[in-house]
């Protein structure tokens, strides 16, 4: 039992810390809390049924979504950050502006689709057989969505350490003006560092879309607030501690459902995460101590 | 006379709405002064309407009594979350506090007394217009003669900068506790008005969403400023229903305002006519 709800939580926790690792990069390089993370997450999930739908391969429908994704991604930036970077607007303000654009997609979606469950219809996802190993049983499904995030870390991870953009992206967020001065164009690290994190977020919400082989306009509100929590606890801004916490939340959930607890699964993995804010502000591998707003 | 009857007939709810949400986003705008991003207002709201709602139906206590003790409970929760939290600034403590809310949402969503996710029913609608806008006339006043004394001298040196304010003196946990407690208490208002104004609650009136609506209405109405707060929360309440002919388009209008407001009225609706430099950082 503990076995399987271990293994579980390695499912559920790959999910959410590729979500994650999108959200804590906006907040590494710009400093600000990106609340339509979440939105993109849902709308790359319906686009992957709309291609799904359209007789589009999975793998395909998955990449394309995610591609959407991170498209959707440079878009709110220009719409609803870039104006506020150019005048020094601090943090509160641009996160009011991410809930707008938020507003906005949830709207667009909600006029496309309208507010019924979809279902991908394509890839034999409700036959996919039973997979038994020891203790444990998992399905193809989840052991190729567990593979899918897994390896877009691993890309993320290279592309940061070992990649032009990499650097640059890694320098703007050390620090942004002595990027600048050494000659890192902002603007465009910035647009790559939104297509990356809201490809990744997009990714998570088409994988999470065929976990559960449902999609919904409501689908992002669970992990937008778990994504804090999984942020908070990784060290904000922090990449490799977006892909711990994210484990972490993950086996927390699936325990706590073991221990019969499933009710209030919500308010431990939070009452987790506001333990370790307060011991640890931090977090468990941020660098930086407390932050001034 | 009989036109403004007949207006106030046909638009009381929301009328009503308009005073409640005003008074949650003086709450909000108590902590913004104080420099804190502390969002805890709807799980204060959501804690105060309970107690409300918990001594009217199971005590059949007098509704202004089962207020007043919400009032209190929702300050007390207030002080004492400012403890844990003392040493969280910005972004964390906004996602500390959203935290607290999730997890008081979440009690209240399996409790036994109150009513798990089918919340409380049966409230006794004794929060009328008259009741909602005294509410919001006493927490205007109290919030004015607040601000002529040295305790929000205190307040704004804190929010400036916290290091010149513990220089002079200030006792910066103290002034932050205060302003959780006296934040918590106007939000514990609304939260009781609520309740006894919609007849029934459940947790998810109490959530993250509606902590969002709240600091939407601050930030728009102008970050620091009370009156800001106020004009945001009417404003973005009234919006919608001004824009009801739009239909299908309401919701994304609705959107595209808020962020044209945003984007292009830089210290939010108050900085329209004052004069002076506008401030916005928090």
């Amino acid at each position: 039992m503990v076995a399987q709800q271990l293994l579980n939580g390695l499912f559920l926790g790959a999910v959410y810390a590729l979500f994650a690792v999108g959200y804590t990069l906006v907040f590494g390089v710009l400093d600000i809390l990106n609340l339509a993370h979440a939105a993109i997450f849902t709308a790359s999930a319906f686009v992957a049924f709309s291609l799904a739908a359209a007789g589009v391969p999975l793998p395909l429908a998955f990449l394309g979504a995610a591609a959407v994704g991170g498209i959707l991604g440079i878009l709110l930036d220009r719409v609803a950050f870039a104006p506020l970077r150019r005048r020094n607007a601090g943090t509160l303000v641009p996160l009011i502006s991410s809930i707008g654009v938020a507003i906005i997609i949830g709207a667009v979606l909600r006029g496309i689709y309208g507010v019924d469950e979809k279902h991908f219809t394509t890839g034999g996802l409700d036959t996919a057989p039973a997979i038994h190993l020891g203790p444990v049983t998992f399905t193809a499904v989840e052991l190729t969505i567990f593979v899918a995030a897994v390896a877009l870390m691993v890309v993320l991870s290279w592309v940061l350490r070992a990649t032009t953009l990499g650097r640059r992206i890694r320098a703007v967020a050390a620090d942004r003006i002595a990027a600048a001065l050494l000659g890192v164009d902002l603007e465009r690290t910035i647009a790559a560092t939104f297509f990356i994190a809201s490809s990744l977020g997009g990714a998570a919400g088409v994988l999470t879309g065929l976990e559960y082989n449902s999609v919904t306009l409501d689908m992002g509100s669970p992990i937008e607030l778990k994504g804090l929590a999984i942020i908070i606890l990784g060290g904000m801004g922090s990449v490799t501690g977006a892909v711990i916490g994210g484990f972490i939340i993950g086996a927390v959930e699936t325990l706590s459902i073991a221990a019969g607890l499933s009710e209030w699964r919500d308010a431990i993995t939070f009452g987790v995460m506001f333990v370790i804010l307060v011991a640890r502000p931090s977090g468990l591998f941020g660098k930086r101590a407390l932050r001034q707003a | 006379m009989n036109a403004l009857a007949d207006f106030y007939a046909r638009h009381s709810q929301l009328i009503d709405q308009i005073g409640i949400n005003a008074v949650l986003a003086l709450s909000l705008s108590v902590s913004l002064q104080a420099g804190q991003l502390a969002l805890a207002q709807a799980a204060f709201m959501g804690i105060a309407a309970y107690v409300s709602a918990i001594l009217t139906l199971n005590y059949h206590w007098p509704t202004a009594a089962t207020i007043l003790v919400a009032v209190i409970a929702a300050a007390v929760v207030g002080a004492a979350l400012a403890y844990p939290v003392r040493r969280l600034r910005g972004v964390f403590l906004a996602i500390a506090t959203i935290g607290f809310g999730e997890i008081v949402r979440v009690i209240a969503n399996n409790l036994g007394v109150t009513g798990g996710a089918e919340g409380m029913s049966g409230l006794p609608q004794d929060a009328n217009t008259l009741a909602i806008y005294a509410s919001l006339a006493v927490v205007a006043l109290v919030l004015f003669l607040l601000s002529r004394t040295k305790f929000a001298l205190a307040v704004a040196l804190v929010r400036e900068d916290e290091h010149a304010a513990r220089g002079v003196g200030v006792d910066v946990g103290t002034v932050r506790t205060l302003s959780l407690a006296l934040g918590g208490a106007i939000a514990g208002l609304a939260g009781a008005l609520y309740a006894h104004s919609s007849a029934f609650i459940t947790p998810n009136d109490f959530g993250f969403e509606r902590m969002e609506q709240i600091l939407v209405w601050c930030v728009i109405g102008g970050v620091t400023s009370p009156v800001g707060a106020v004009l945001g929360a009417a404003g973005l309440s009234v919006l919608p229903e001004l824009i009801r002919f739009l239909a299908d388009y309401r919701e994304i209008t609705n959107g595209i305002i808020l962020l044209l407001v945003i984007v292009f009225v830089p210290g939010g609706l108050a900085s329209l006519w004052r004069r002076g430099p506008v401030r916005v950082r928090v």
